[in-house]
């Protein structure tokens, strides 16, 4: 993938929201690059601001979002495009599957008119025609007897189903990217390995990039190209898959590492980062992790970290890179704070 | 579907049973039809004995129930104690009712629902602070204080200022001009006439009633909205990149509208509260004059019949609603 | 923390950690801190605010005002010098004119007296009712529920000023408290299926199910633990039903079907000053706005209170 223009380009975004208690700033100076056929995790715990940079990208945030930066589909600035502009590139070239498909699909409507109706916003083609793409849309994403079931309710349909109609009308149109919002938080453990195998050989097949958000590494294990820890609206840590997995260079991703089943098999026990992410619209001065880090100190304390270089293409954003680089096993930081 | 009507239908014929019996029990403690005659000096008893026994006083009041009921399902509700056919005073005054409220409750739910989808599609914008507020402030106003002031203070002050002070334009006082149309007004009797003599005492009711109404409508069909405009199916509606317009009225409006089929029935209650008020206020010969009517001179069966009408007008506008719903959502299950 | 307490969108979600905390003690200590920020809610709605002062006054007015006033409600006044007629326009004596040789001012007051009075004993009745047939209908569900749920559409279907019209006619001496009877006897209904709904979800929570397997008692369950959870919808039904009764006291008794003299309300005052709206509108059109008033300012007071209570609900009025 190195080489090629990015397909996506994200550069310096930042979101606030003002609200009546203050400006929440959801995200701050978020960058990043989707290469073609690639795979970029997001991760980080609830509230870092992963599904507002989602829905930046897809302009589908609420009129009273402050975007600044630069969102660049293919050398394309999409951010402040109007709303008939941006609508070229939602569901087209850039479509999205959301967290929740319990309530993500219209009550009301049949499934396979849904997707039909996904179908017929960029392609001009008869009811029949959209139909019988429905019916293959269906198909592609394992739902058995597609024919008979594309006139079925989304009541009808189990939660794993759904989120299977929710990933054929994202693709209905071959997207180049496809974002995909904790696809699996909200179903059962089998059922997620099962989407996350299908959305992998959907990969393969169509050939789009997929930005893969999720607060669970265990997701994306084995599953992302590059990953980026997100903390408080930032990008604490992005390298490959490896880099992050098996080198973290931020006490956060380390922290997120730790409560992993797999990492912690060869530890004794789980050790969970202690505390609360800070409060959007009062950020403490110095690093926003600062107060539940245990390598923190005064400086960390009153500055802000700037992302700098691991490695090559390896960034975090920490004051004490250099410790954890000489540190033996930076694993087990987390162990002494909790007894 | 035409399973589930008529179930639904069979299942509200035991409920208008218990809602006449309750009726009945009503009218039986509204008090004694011949308490004037009881009281009046140098009544014989014969005549007492013989006016108890045409209004059926003398029997139990089981037996006059089951009486009354036998009668009623063939559509015999009696006389009153004029010795007049109920029935025909009271589908009269059903007519004079209905086209007041089934016009005003059109409009009024055209009319809220258009502005409550309004206020929440420009949610915060002026159209919204305006409308949420002006139906705030007409929904917490007592029908007696807007039909009071349209008919004492506007209409009189509108037909004065176009110089109809004598011959009003806007008529306050009943439902049509009495004697309007006889052999000696021959050119009052055709349709437009007629229909223009109907609106221009229709006019004031309605107008009140509309007012009264539709801020609720407004007030509820906002609410469902937002509800619908924030659900997460209208974001996915959006994301596949839809025209807002069709966002909001295929998925957004659509879903919401299942929600407010429901209401519309459930204010059926408060609407029929309502006409009766403006009925008076406006001294039209409707049901609200039939009722005070009858509970003023005691008419059992005047009333009794009243009870039995509406609780089937409320009855039916709850099917209705019912089935509207179900037609509308098909999680219901329709089995 | 830093944020103020009563911001419910980005603060991290506690609503996992309160479940998990099952000891009686502590589910009160969070209680109170939230009675503490609806309270502080409340008071950041402005209308609802300044509707309460205007409420407050309103009851001083009813209740206090007619021992200050120097006229009596039942005081014959001498016609002064020179009038003729049964109506005088008003004064600084008598603010609000004289009818048939009573002050007028001291009738409103009176008549807001017997509103306030007659909606009060309505609300405490009818939301008594209410919430002891949704609470019932809730907790036990299955056939105590379908029987009683089958009972309020059937009360729902009878129009209910007709039917407490009905009753009332056969009222004979002091009509009011009757009157306030059978309006609650008819108006529990709504508020019925409020609290039947909240008993429904409030059952299956965990605190709930905590002391159940304690062996708490039915009774013990519904008033100790679950009712108290209730009390935001039950305060705010409870309030709108005041406003709802004054209306439906004064609609009866405009239609002639409510209180009797000696009793009197608003409702009472405008069916007598009405055949006079225009001649002499003072009769008529004080009550009025005393009726609008009081169910404007009751109103806001609901709609402040269910934004306290529910902030999810924020700014959406329905
Ligand atoms: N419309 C909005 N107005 C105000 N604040 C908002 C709005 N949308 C999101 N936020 C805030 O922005 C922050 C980031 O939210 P976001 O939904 O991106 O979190 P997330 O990382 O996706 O978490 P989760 O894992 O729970 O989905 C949160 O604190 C949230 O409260
Ligand atoms: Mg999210």
């Amino acid at each position: 993938m190195s080489g090629s223009e990015p397909l996506l380009k994200v550069t310096d975004l930042s979101v606030e929201f003002p609200t009546d208690d203050g400006v929440v700033k959801a995200v701050r100076g978020v960058s990043f690059e989707v290469g073609r056929h690639e795979i970029l995790g997001i991760v980080g715990e609830s509230g870092c601001g992963k599904s507002v940079t989602a829905m930046a990208i897809m302009g589908l945030l609420p009129s009273t979002a402050r975007v600044t930066g630069s969102i660049k589909f293919r050398g394309e600035e999409l951010v402040g495009l109007k709303p008939r502009e941006m609508r070229a590139y939602r569901g087209n070239k850039i479509a999205m599957v959301f967290q929740d498909p319990m309530t993500a699909l219209n009550p009301v409507y049949k499934v396979g008119s849904q997707l039909a109706e996904a179908v017929r916003v960029h392609q001009t083609v008869s009811r029949k025609q959209a139909r019988a793409r429905a019916i293959e849309l269906l198909e592609m994403v394992q739902i058995p007897q597609a024919a008979t079931r594309v006139d079925s309710y989304p009541h009808e349909f189990s939660g794993g189903m759904r989120q299977r109609a929710m990933i054929a009308m994202a693709i209905a149109n071959s997207p180049d990217v496809l974002i995909a919002d904790e696809p699996t938080t909200a179903l059962d453990v089998t059922v997620q390995a099962q989407i996350l195998e299908m959305l992998m050989g959907l990969q393969d097949q169509l050939d789009h990039a997929i930005v893969l958000i999720t607060h669970d590494l265990g997701v994306v294990a084995g599953m992302v190209d590059r990953m980026q820890v997100m903390y408080a609206g930032q990008v604490v840590e992005s390298g490959t898959a490896d880099d992050v997995f098996y080198s973290p260079r931020m006490p956060y991703s380390i922290g997120l590492l730790g409560s992993l089943p797999a990492h912690a098999g060869t530890l004794e026990r789980l050790k969970p980062i202690t505390g609360a992410p800070p409060s959007l619209i009062n950020l403490p001065a110095g690093c926003p992790f600062s107060p539940r880090c245990p390598i923190a100190d005064s400086v960390c304390e009153s500055t802000e970290a700037q992302l700098v270089a691991v490695n090559e293409g390896h960034l975090s954003r920490c004051h004490h890179v250099k410790e954890l680089n000489e540190m033996p096993e930076p694993l087990r930081l987390f162990e002494g704070v909790v007894k | 579907m035409l399973f589930f009507v008529i179930r639904r239908v069979l299942v509200s014929i035991p409920l208008l049973l218990l809602a006449s019996i309750v009726a009945f029990i009503l009218v039986v403690n509204t008090g004694d039809p011949i308490e004037d005659l009881r009281t009046k000096p140098n009544v014989p008893k014969a005549t007492i004995a013989l006016r108890e026994h045409q209004l059926g006083l003398d029997k139990p009041v089981v037996e006059r129930y089951v009486t009354w009921l036998g009668k009623a399902v063939h559509g015999d509700f009696g006389k009153t104690i004029k010795n007049k056919p109920v029935w025909a005073e009271v589908s009269r005054s059903m007519g004079v009712t209905l086209r007041l409220v089934l016009f005003a409750s059109i409009v009024s739910i055209l009319v809220g629902v258009l502005i409550g989808v309004i206020s929440a599609v420009k949610q915060y914008s002026w159209f919204d602070h305006g409308a949420t507020t002006g139906a705030f402030l007409l929904y917490s106003l007592p029908v007696l204080a807007v039909g009071s002031f349209l008919k004492y203070v506007l209409a009189i002050r509108f037909n004065r200022w176009i110089g109809r002070g004598d011959n009003p334009l806007i008529k306050t006082i009943g439902e049509s001009t009495p004697n309007f149309c006889t052999k000696s007004k021959p050119y009052n009797c055709g349709f437009i006439p007629s229909v223009t003599d109907f609106l221009s005492h229709a006019f004031l009711p309605m107008l009140t009633l509309v007012l009264i109404s539709f801020a609720g409508y407004a007030r509820f069909s906002r609410a469902a909205m937002l509800e619908t405009l924030n659900a997460d199916y209208v974001r996915t509606a959006r994301a596949k990149g839809l025209s807002e317009r069709r966002v909001i009225v295929k998925h957004a409006f659509r879903n919401a509208l299942t929600t407010i089929a429901t209401i519309v029935s459930l204010d059926f209650g408060a609407l029929i509260g309502g006409a009766i008020l403006t009925e008076t206020i406006f001294e039209w010969h409707g049901m609200g004059r039939v009722l005070v009517e009858s509970i003023n001179k005691i008419d059992p069966n005047l009333l009794l019949c009243w009870f039995f009408v509406t609780a089937v007008a409320v009855i039916v506008f709850n099917l209705v609603a019912d089935f509207a719903y179900a037609f509308l959502d098909p999680r219901i299950r329709l089995d | 923390m830093q944020l103020p307490p009563d911001d419910d969108e980005s603060s991290p979600p506690s609503g996992a950690a309160a479940s998990l905390v099952p000891a009686e003690r502590e589910f009160t200590v969070e209680q109170r801190s939230q009675w503490k920020t609806t309270v502080h809610r409340f008071t950041r709605h402005r209308p609802a605010m300044v509707s309460s002062v205007v409420f407050v006054l309103l009851m001083l007015f009813a209740f206090v005002g007619p021992s200050f006033w120097k006229y009596r409600f039942d005081q014959v006044l001498k016609k002064p010098a020179g009038a003729n007629a049964d109506w005088i326009r008003p004064s600084w004596e008598h603010p609000f004119g004289i009818s048939k040789g009573y002050d007028v001012f001291a009738q409103v007051m009176r008549g807001t007296q017997y509103s306030i009075r007659i909606a009060l004993v309505v609300t405490v009745v009818s939301v008594g009712l209410g919430v002891f047939v949704g609470a019932i209908a809730g907790y036990f569900r299955g056939f105590t529920d379908a029987v009683l749920m089958r009972f309020t559409d059937l009360m729902l279907v009878i129009p209910y000023l007709a039917a407490v019209a009905a009753l009332q006619r056969n009222v004979k001496g002091s009509t009011w408290l009757w009157l306030a009877l059978f309006l609650a006897f008819f108006g529990w209904m709504g508020i019925a299926r409020v609290i039947r709904g909240e008993f429904l979800s409030l059952r299956e929570k965990e605190f709930v199910e905590a002391a159940r397997s304690v062996g708490a008692s039915a009774p013990r369950i519904i008033f100790r633990h679950i009712l108290p959870n209730t009390l935001g919808p039950i305060i705010v039904n409870a309030t709108l039903a005041v406003g709802g009764a004054v209306l439906a006291e004064a609609a009866l008794s405009f239609l002639g079907l409510g209180v009797k003299p000696p009793d009197t309300s608003l409702g009472k005052i405008i069916e007598v000053g009405k055949s006079k709206a225009t001649t002499y509108p003072n009769e008529f059109w004080w009550p009025v706005l005393m009726l609008c008033l009081i169910s404007l300012t009751i109103n806001f007071i609901g709609d402040g209170l269910r934004d306290a209570f529910d902030p999810k609900q924020n700014r959406v009025r329905a």
